[in-house]
């Protein structure tokens, strides 16, 4: 299963027709102590490099970004009750939402896992 | 100057210290056109605290107070004789001369107060939780309609004809800028409000339904229908409380449904004051709703040894934060307000407030029938707490109020102000009746109406 | 010689082994004069009360339409000495002006004179009713005028609307009015300019008002970018808000040359005016070509802060914006009468009025006490006022400038608050272990983590109202703080050591909020 990044600090899970996605570890690092994560609803379109997703430390609320275009399948509802999950396993336990993949091409410009620790080392 | 501790040969030092040779050093980045060669002129020069006592005191006097003659007004703003320790515990240098309690462990005083404060509104609502506060209940009132619209994401909200009208045009102004439509309507005169024609009006873009209680007519009625239409519809009920006195008599907005209820808490602890500075209530029944709410919240904590403390927060919510994405632009609670009123009703406590309504209630009674026993005058309302509708045969009410006041007497608030050029509305006078009020005060309004309006009729 | 110490009593002053505990622990957890407080919920009963009132008649009848509340509510009650020592108790866990120097940059804690506290509290100004008949208030009409008119003179604008409740409703108010205006032109316009250096108010002021944002960079001597600003400049643009004196404590020296290219584009000119406090009775803003600047009465005009409010935030308006100011305001006629124009009126003066920001007239408190102040100082006092800010805030700047990181140091001297930023910290120190560090040296941090254009920003704001002796103290203590800072010094990792609380856990309280009290399960 391939996983592709973002340079906005998203992973992105693609299997078949239907993907999911989360922030990095890295980007938890930045964030510091998760306290909420408000995630899209089932349903709802999400564009390429739209609003997506909030997440929020104690100082800071960041938005998370759709990687692609696509139709939430499901959130992660965990994260309602637990969003130290983000912190403590954030490109696992901490996925955010699935959604439906259209257009496979829109993962061509995202990096792989080599390309993004590169990018990371460089900020 | 009384009020600045440096000295002459301390501004001489500090300028040395800083490489100026005069303060107009300090101020050299100011553009040529734009400084000026000595105080403002057309405005005085210092003066003493005697001097100024006696301007203040000089325009002070050309008021008349409300504890100085016969009192009846209402409409929002409610005249309550708060005990003399309220004012001892805000003049407290460490409550009065506080700021926003951002270093929470030397803020503990200000947090446990407002951590008491949103205990006490929430209970007095019906609600699970309230915040520490917004400027006052008219502009509460337009951010429980501007949450309603983050929650239901609909943009369209539904006016009781009976919302306080400043209430409504705060809402219509802001709804202007926001793009959302409000659905006003005036109050009609009749015994009891129209709770159908009301529930008519939500439909599927209804974000809110928003209702007064007791309204503006001072009539009171049970919600929970309203409740049940709007919720029928995916609707929100939000329910404004302008005499949170009256809530020691009466069910919580809460209990008939209400998912946000907000409201002005002034006449707990704060005081007439013209208008202000008053206390805006907001509180919300479902605690999921929480993170859609405005304004700072307090909330419960342990500090590095384990002690209970307590902090501001959820602050992500908040414009410093979340900047053009804020659930508000508010930026300040009403602090010092908010601890009057916690003040006042801690002493208050269930027991007391509950007296408290009662008295009002027995007054506001005795005053209605006495009033409607005075020719050409008849009581609107059936139900009341401690305000109500008194329809004046003759001449518009609010001439009647004016020469009221020619007369010493405080005697109401007329319709006719609230609702001008409204012909319908002309003739009705809101009464309102506290403990403040005696009942010689109700006799000579009874005995100056049944004059005017005597005059009037011939 | 003579005895030196004829009592014989010499006070043991053996510091704890670590140098950092008071003693032993205590049966009660007080610490002598420190006492903690449970919440009222703990102590109060629901029969306790602390007011004399009638027992209620339970056979009375009621007009209550059935709706008689018969379900407990909650509350509990106190008598009056136990109210009073609850919350003197709790105010004793505070920090305030007065009790000592409160450098909190941005929000001008300065002493709050009590005559304004006694004047407001008259009762023909505190006892009466906003709706009570016009010929009844004419003293208080009076005052709202006269303090718009001091107002209207210390900016040098034409005219002002009284009615918003604090600073950043006023802010609102003031691009309410711009965006009425162009609505009135026929056409609202799209995006407000916003220096990446302002407070968060602005942006989310203009996104309620329906703007988009767009961020102006700063230059690297910590003013607007003109060059950028003036670039950004379009039809599209509706207005510019500008912080002047800004958030880094520096005057904007060109304000003037922007304001007059926002004007030649078509746009107007917001003045955020929460640092007026520094230029009042020196500078009118009126001159730089502002068309509407906010003015926090509790900054520059000495009303209590309370604890965070109430504010109050008159707005002064240009010629161009004011037939757009809300309602209602205060009139003026010429037999010296006023009177207090509201809907019905709507044509009489200002025609285009947006509509109404609050409920009544403003905030009427909060006026008295600013008047007040303004009558003590008089125009040359209010002059004495910014230039003693000023030269406070440039004495600690250079007192500290060895020793502190200053960003903005060279950008000439700074206005009523010194920025540093936390470079060279060691051992993973931050602003914020700084300002905990400050807290047991006795003193309220300086606003922290803002402006956001400076790492670990410390904004430090003396007033006017501070001693030389005192702001001398608060440098030896801030040196010595910051010394620790630099050195790594572990300790400060955990403090404060000595404030009624140690570091509260922020995470958990946003984890799972607990917002109210409830009864203890059993």
């Amino acid at each position: 299963m391939p996983r592709y990044f973002t340079e906005e600090h998203e992973w992105i899970d693609v299997e078949g027709d239907s993907a999911t996605v989360g922030i990095t570890d890295y980007a938890q690092e930045q964030l510091g102590d998760i306290v909420f994560v408000e995630l899209p609803d089932v349903g709802a379109m999400l564009d390429k490099g739209g609003d997506a997703a909030v997440v929020e430390s104690v100082k800071a609320a960041s938005d998370v970004y759709s990687p692609i275009t696509g139709e939430v399948t499901e959130a992660n509802g965990a994260l309602e009750d637990e969003p130290a999950l983000v912190n403590s396993s954030a490109e696992e336990e901490g996925w955010f939402f699935r959604l439906t993949v259209g257009d496979r091409d829109e993962l061509e410009g995202l990096m792989d896992g080599k390309a993004y620790k590169a990018f990371v080392d460089n900020l | 100057m009384r009020y600045l501790p440096l000295t002459d040969t301390d501004r001489a030092d500090m300028l040395e210290r800083v490489g100026a040779s005069s303060i107009d050093d300090l101020f050299v980045d100011v553009p040529e056109l734009a400084r000026l060669d000595g105080p403002i002129r057309d405005l005085p020069m210092h003066a003493s605290e005697m001097a100024v006592e006696r301007h203040m005191s000089a325009r002070a006097k050309k008021n008349l107070a409300a504890g100085d003659a016969p009192f009846f007004l209402g409409a929002g703003a409610y005249r309550h004789h708060v005990p003399a320790s309220v004012d001892t515990v805000i003049q407290r240098g460490e409550f009065l001369t506080a700021y926003t309690p951002y270093q929470p462990e030397i803020a503990q005083g200000t947090l446990q107060m407002l951590f008491e404060f949103q205990t006490q509104v929430a209970r007095l609502y019906g609600c699970a939780v309230a915040n520490a506060s917004l400027y006052d209940g008219s502009t509460a009132c337009w951010e429980a309609v501007a949450m309603a619209g983050r929650v239901t994401r609909r943009k369209r909200a539904v006016l009781s004809g009976a919302l306080h009208p400043h209430y409504s045009q705060v809402v219509k102004t802001m709804a202007q800028f926001t793009g959302d439509t409000i659905a006003d309507a005036q109050p009609s005169i009749q015994t009891e409000p129209d709770l159908e024609g009301l529930t008519s009006r939500i439909d599927e873009e209804t974000a809110c339904v928003v209702v007064q209680y007791p309204d503006i007519l001072g009539r009171i009625s049970d919600l929970s229908k309203v409740a049940e239409a709007a919720h029928a519809k995916g609707a929100l009920l939000v329910v404004v409380n302008t005499e949170p006195v009256a809530l020691g008599a009466i069910k919580s907005p809460g209990e008939m449904g209400a998912d946000i209820v907000v409201g002005e808490g002034q006449a707990i602890g704060v005081g007439l004051q013209f208008g202000g500075p008053y206390l805006g209530l907001f509180a919300v029944r479902d605690p999921k709703h929480v993170r859609q709410m405005p304004g700072r919240l307090c909330g419960e904590t342990t500090d590095a040894e384990g002690k209970r403390g307590f902090v501001l927060t959820l602050s992500t919510r908040e414009q410093h934060i979340r900047r053009e994405k804020a659930t508000s632009n508010i930026c300040t609670n009403s602090g010092l307000c908010a601890l009057a009123f916690s003040v006042h009703l801690t002493l208050l406590g269930e027991q007391g407030l509950r007296e408290l309504a009662a008295e009002n209630h027995r007054l506001a009674c005795h005053a209605a029938d006495r009033l409607a026993r005075v020719p050409g005058v008849s009581l609107l309302n059936d139900a009341f707490f401690n305000e109500f509708t008194l329809m004046l045969n003759g001449k518009p009410a609010r001439e009647i109020v004016r020469e009221l006041a020619d007369r010493g007497v405080l005697g109401g608030v007329s319709l006719g102000r609230l609702y001008p050029g409204v012909e319908a509305l002309e003739q009705a006078l809101l009464v309102a009746v506290t403990e403040t009020t005696t009942e010689e005060d109700i006799e000579t309004l009874a005995t100056e109406i049944e004059a005017l309006v005597k005059e009037a009729g011939q | 010689m003579s005895a030196p110490n004829k009592s014989g009593w010499k006070p043991a002053m053996n510091a704890a082994a670590d140098g950092m505990h008071n003693g032993p622990a205590t049966t009660t957890g007080n610490r002598a004069l420190m006492l903690e407080e449970p919440l009222i919920f703990e102590i109060g009963h629901a029969e306790t009360t602390g007011v004399d009132l009638p027992e209620i008649d339970p056979t009375a009848p009621n007009r209550l339409a059935g709706l008689s509340r018969a379900e407990p509510i909650g509350l509990v009650g106190l008598t009056e000495p136990e109210a009073v020592r609850h919350y003197t108790r709790l105010s004793r866990q505070n920090y305030g002006i007065d009790l000592g120097f409160f450098p909190l940059g941005s929000c001008t804690m300065k002493h709050n004179p009590r005559l304004n506290e006694k004047l407001a509290r008259l009762p023909g100004f505190a006892d009466i009713h906003p709706l009570a008949p016009q010929s009844t208030v004419q003293g208080a009409l009076q005052v709202i005028h006269e303090l718009g008119d001091w107002l209207c003179k210390l900016t040098g604008m034409p005219s002002v609307a009284m009615s918003p409740k604090a600073g950043a409703h006023g802010e609102l108010c003031g691009i309410l009015a711009i965006r009425a205006a162009h609505t009135a032109n026929g056409n609202p316009r799209e995006v407000v300019l916003v220096p990446e250096s302002a407070h968060g108010t602005n942006p989310a002021t203009a996104a309620f008002a329906g703007y988009k944002v767009d961020n102006i960079p700063a230059t690297p001597e910590g003013r607007v970018d003109v060059d950028a600003l003036k670039a950004r400049l379009g039809p599209d643009v509706a207005a510019v808000m500008i912080t002047n004196p800004n958030t880094c404590g520096l005057f904007e020296k060109d304000f003037r040359t922007i304001a007059d290219a926002v004007h030649e584009a078509g746009g107007y000119v917001y003045c955020d005016g929460a640092n007026f406090n520094a230029i009042v009775g020196r500078v009118r803003p009126g001159d730089l070509g502002v068309d509407a600047m906010h003015i926090n009465l509790h900054k520059t005009f000495s009303t209590p802060h309370g604890g965070g409010g109430p504010g109050s935030g008159p707005v002064v308006f240009s010629e161009a914006l004011a037939p757009f100011a809300p309602l209602p305001f205060v009139r003026k006629h010429e037999d010296g009468s006023y009177d207090l124009v509201e809907e019905e009126q709507r044509e009489v003066s200002r025609g285009q009025a947006f509509g109404r920001m609050t409920a009544f007239h403003g905030q009427m408190g909060m006026f008295t006490r600013a008047l007040t102040y303004m009558l003590s100082h008089g125009a040359d006092g209010l002059k004495q006022v910014a230039e003693d800010a000023v030269l406070n805030a440039n004495y600690i700047l250079r007192s500290l400038e060895d020793i502190l990181h200053a960003p903005f140091a060279d950008s000439g001297p700074c206005m009523h608050e010194a920025l540093f930023g936390d470079k060279d910290f060691g051992g993973g120190l931050s602003t914020l272990d700084l300002a905990k560090g400050l807290i047991d040296e006795g003193y309220h941090p300086m606003t922290v983590y803002f402006p956001l254009v400076v790492h670990g920003a410390m904004l430090v704001e003396p007033t006017e109202t501070e001693s030389k002796a005192s702001i001398d103290q608060f440098i030896t203590a801030f040196r010595s703080v910051t010394q620790r800072a630099l050195e790594g010094d572990e300790t400060l990792k955990q403090a404060p050591y000595y404030a009624p609380r140690r570091r509260l856990d922020e995470t958990a309280a946003a984890r799972k909020p607990k917002l109210a009290w409830s009864e203890p399960e059993e």
